[in-house]
């Protein structure tokens, strides 16, 4: 029997994942992109969990949403990798440091 | 659910006439050629002109106050207040940046559209009442901000700038949504109204409250820029063109604020016991990064968004306070703030020229021999932003710390010490500013009279905008009543 703490315990992992990617990762920007993405799923993820449990259709609604912003923001993301890249020749996360101080 | 009526389109009208027109200016600019772009500068100034007008009718109606959408979207005092403060500072970054983006050939339309689709955003972000609503709204927010912050796209530093505030902005959605989606789960609503009330009742679930808060306040930390989630900060100012860093620094501030009022006071007030003792940590350590890593900077715009960390720090204070009169200071500092800011980068773009970004504090050596009046106009900036009295970032400072003060139980007398101090260790750096300015000899390369813009519109604007900042700081008591009130009725 699947219980919501099993659900919530999947969603933490998967969030965990997410935000230890974008912390840990020291080699690709791409890589980033994807704990991004993994961190929302993750999200999602909960809310249709509590959403099925409660037998409330709101948090659902909201998982449409947050998809479609997702997606809006792979699209801002991967442009502003390219103008990067043509600008720097690298994806590399360790050689961003014009900017500190 | 209620069928839908004209009663919920009705409050909606100067976010409805905001949407229609940036679309219209969207498709109008492709057929203006480049040496008429001046006519979508213009345009877009009147839109934000004329929204305001609209915000001020709805407000005046008051068949149209209260709420919209089933609660979704609302109407109210403190949504008025902010959006007509967001929409003044958004015109006057406008106003300002028009030289400026000439100069560096990057006067275009995006520009002007991407500024309006995020002024939108603050306004819906401002009213929501739903967190559907301040979801939508933040992201409507912050994606223009993203691509904004690259729109120089040869500059290598502003694409790696962009980058950063993208990956970190986006972290802090997640971070937000996940603290959303726990609230959800424990109180089985997304209406602010229905989670306050969900809260006092027994929840089955009330450890996910306590994630659900923290997650929260770690997101509007994040968007606010306070320590210790405030790496993007310094990047963004320093990296992004002078014209958006100007954008950034000022009206988003307001909307971070509505942010933080709606969904801590609005949604989650029955557990300020949580999300207070965070505050108190943010609060602390934004005082301190900011205003002793701010000694340290060289780059002007560096030092200014380190600055705006302990700014971002003393407002926080009137969250602490947790009282009506710590949310109406909280608001008023965050209008001071976005004010003073919009002078101060608006005085460094008139220090720039094409080939010479004016970002090193070495930069303003001598400004006096070269420029009298804006030497001084720095000055009351400078002045403003350590809060001297008599200027607008006094008072603000002040009313803070009188209403933290306030808290009944003074257990918080130290974190209000403690701000103090800080407050005149940060003077420090403002008043290094002001003595380069008068007492250092300007450098060999410059030291002509300062080549001024011809923009007149640009100058007699930034001139009006530092005097109000004086004007406010003698005549600030109707300014700091009108916020109470918006607190008050909201």
């Amino acid at each position: 029997m699947i219980t919501l703490g099993h659900s919530i315990a999947l969603s933490a992992i998967l969030f965990c994942i997410g935000v230890g990617g974008i912390f840990i990762n020291r080699r690709n920007l791409i890589i980033l992109l994807m704990s991004i993405e993994l961190i929302l799923l993750a999200v999602n993820f909960n809310f249709i969990a509590f959403s099925s449990f409660m037998g409330d259709v709101a948090g659902q609604i909201f998982v449409f949403f947050i998809l479609t912003v997702a997606a809006a923001e792979a699209a801002i993301g991967l442009a502003i990798l390219v103008v990067l890249f043509r600008n720097r020749a690298t994806l590399n996360v360790e050689e961003l440091d014009d900017l500190k101080g | 659910m209620n069928p839908l009526s004209m009663a919920d389109l009705l409050p909606l009208v100067p976010e409805g006439f905001l949407l229609a027109s940036l679309c219209i200016l969207l498709l109008a600019d492709l057929f203006i050629p480049q040496s008429e772009r001046s006519t979508t500068h213009w345009l877009t100034v009147a839109v934000l002109a004329f929204t305001a007008i609209l915000v001020w009718r709805a407000d005046a109606d008051t068949s149209l106050a209260g709420s919209a959408f089933s609660g979704m979207f609302l109407n109210d005092g403190v949504a008025t207040i902010c959006k007509l403060f967001i929409l003044l500072t958004s015109a006057l970054a406008l106003i300002y940046a028009r030289p400026y983006l000439i100069a560096r050939k990057l006067f275009q339309g995006e520009f002007y559209t991407l500024t309006g689709f995020a002024v939108l955003g603050m306004l819906l972000l401002v009213s929501a009442g739903n967190m559907l609503t301040a979801y939508l709204g933040l992201e409507l927010l912050a994606l223009p901000l993203y691509a904004l912050v690259a729109l120089d796209r040869d500059n290598g530093r502003s694409a790696e700038a962009a980058i950063k505030y993208f990956v970190l902005g986006a972290l802090a959605s997640g971070m937000l949504l996940y603290g959303i989606s726990m609230i959800y789960g424990a109180s089985g609503a997304l209406d602010f109204g229905s989670i306050r009330a969900a809260a006092v009742s027994n929840s089955p679930h009330p450890w996910l409250y306590g994630i659900g808060v923290a997650f929260v306040v770690i997101g509007i930390a994040f968007k606010f820029g306070a320590a210790p989630f405030h790496m993007w900060l310094p990047d963004v100012y320093q990296g992004a063109p002078t014209a958006v860093t100007l954008f950034i620094g000022s009206a988003p501030k307001i909307a971070a604020f509505g942010l933080a009022y709606r969904l801590l006071d609005g949604a989650l007030d029955p557990w300020f016991r949580y999300w207070q003792a965070m505050l108190v940590v943010l609060v602390l350590l934004s005082l301190t990064i900011g205003n002793l890593v701010a000694i340290a900077q060289t780059n002007f715009k560096r030092m200014l968004a380190y600055s705006t960390i302990s700014h971002v720090g003393f407002l926080l204070l009137g969250f602490i306070a947790h009282s009506a009169e710590g949310y109406a200071a909280a608001l008023f500092y965050a209008i001071s703030y976005a004010v003073t800011a919009s002078a101060g980068f608006g005085l460094l773009m008139l220090l720039s020229r094409v080939g010479f970004e004016a970002e090193e504090i070495a930069d303003f050596r001598g400004l006096n021999q070269r420029n009298p009046w804006y030497a001084l106009m720095m000055m009351l900036v400078m002045a403003s932003f350590a809060g001297v009295p008599l200027l607008v970032g006094f008072l603000a400072k002040f009313v803070v710390l009188k209403a933290a003060l306030g808290v009944a139980n003074a257990e918080l007398l130290w974190l209000v010490i403690v701000a103090g101090v800080f407050a005149v260790i940060g003077a420090f750096y403002y008043l290094r500013v002001i003595k380069v300015m008068y007492f250092e000899a300007p450098a060999e390369a410059a030291s002509g009279p300062l080549p001024l813009p011809q923009d007149l519109a640009f100058r007699w604007v930034l001139s009006g905008n530092v005097l109000a900042l004086l004007g406010l700081g003698i005549f600030g008591g109707p300014l700091i009543s009108w916020c109470v009130r918006a607190i008050a009725g909201g």
